[in-house]
């Protein structure tokens, strides 16, 4: 049994969740929730791939040809789309927590509002 | 919390994570040999069932159309929400903006980067909206043109062009355009229950070739609609994200 994709996904979700753990600046502690992100799209592309199947696209094969799940192909889109969002919204929070308490330090922000 | 209890904690979990995922294995079919009947079914019916050749925007914006609705409306939602939350101060320097942005925009740009990024513009644009009005047939579909035609207007801010983005991509405008590309998905969805068909319900002529651009019914012109509402959230976010940058700078 091949398991080297799903330790490449554990692999990049642990790291991606120590960098947020020990992060020091809120830009950082985003990037690193992008990479623990990150590790779905790869779990998820993974578990679709069937061995010697082409991309879920007709226009120049037979129909007959075997295609990978194009199923979890249209999840880790709705995937990438959250992430953005997610992103977008995260950003906007840091700058407004840096205006407001001028720093991006989460353990400084911690003992301002504690 | 110390920052040592806080990694002693993260390790342990990470521990406890690495037993369960190990014992997950375990019971997986290995890779490349996934058995999940869906995709396959789609994989051979898709084709058949709607002209569309890139199956995946098939499913997107027929099969799990619903779904994509959500999806496009958390897009929305979020280009909204980076607006409030970003809202209130940008109302106490409202009037100042214009001016602190010329002030902001400081050391204008080298001549080798304002002309390569004014050059990418029309090249871009032209392959954001080749994207989106493919999704029936490659692999393309609105999200990805959005993002790309997004990024020609985030191109114009490149060289050096803030107010020129700003003039080029109102706020109430972007607004306006994301609200009918968000709607526009719902309405085709209605459209649908006008006739007494479920939503959603691929109702357009099919086209009498598999893959053409005119094939495929509501899948491209649903796609067309999220690539409308991407690019225009996207313009929105950026440009929000970018005015308190500025803003913050001339502070300084």
């Amino acid at each position: 049994m091949q398991i080297l994709p799903f330790v490449v996904v554990v692999w990049i979700f642990a790291v991606g969740l120590y960098g947020v753990v020990t992060s020091r600046h809120l830009m950082h502690l985003i990037m690193c929730l992008i990479v623990v992100q990150s590790s779905t799209y790869v779990l998820l592309l993974g578990v679709g791939y069937r061995r010697g199947a082409v991309a879920p696209y007709f226009s120049d094969i037979p129909a007959r040809t075997p295609a990978v799940d194009p199923v979890v192909q249209a999840l880790a889109l709705t995937d990438v789309v959250v992430e953005a969002a997610v992103t977008a919204l995260l950003l906007a929070l840091a700058i407004q927590a840096h205006k407001r308490f001028g720093t991006l330090d989460p353990h400084e922000l911690v003992e301002l509002s504690g | 919390m110390t920052a040592r209890t806080r990694t002693r904690v993260f390790l342990a979990a990470m521990a406890g994570l690495a037993a369960f995922y190990v014992w997950g294995l375990t019971g997986l079919p290995g890779f490349g040999s996934y058995p999940g009947p869906y995709g396959y079914i789609l994989d051979h019916v898709a084709v058949l069932q709607t002209n569309a050749t890139g199956v995946v925007s098939a499913i997107n914006f027929s099969y799990r159309g619903i779904d994509t609705l959500g999806e496009e409306f958390i897009l929305f939602i979020a280009a909204t929400g980076v607006s409030t939350v970003l809202r209130h101060l940008r109302g106490e320097r409202e009037e100042s903006a214009g001016a602190a942005a010329l002030r902001a925009e400081g050391p204008a740009p080298s001549d080798a980067t304002r002309q390569a990024t004014v050059l990418f513009v029309g090249p871009v644009m032209v392959m954001g909206w080749f994207l989106g009005s493919h999704a029936q047939t490659s692999p393309s579909g609105g999200f990805q043109g959005g993002v790309i035609l997004a990024t020609a207007f985030i191109l114009i801010y490149l060289a050096g062009q803030f107010l020129a983005f700003r003039r080029l991509s109102p706020v109430p405008l972007t607004d306006a355009v994301g609200a009918v590309g968000a709607g526009g998905f719902a309405v085709i969805g209605l459209a649908a229950v006008a006739q007494g068909l479920p939503y959603l319900y691929n109702f357009l002529p099919l086209g009498s070739v598999p893959g053409a651009v005119s094939s495929s019914g509501t899948i491209a012109l649903i796609s067309f609609f999220v690539g409308v509402e991407v690019a225009a959230a996207f313009v929105l976010i950026v440009s929000e994200l970018l005015e308190q940058t500025l803003l913050v700078e001339a502070e300084r």
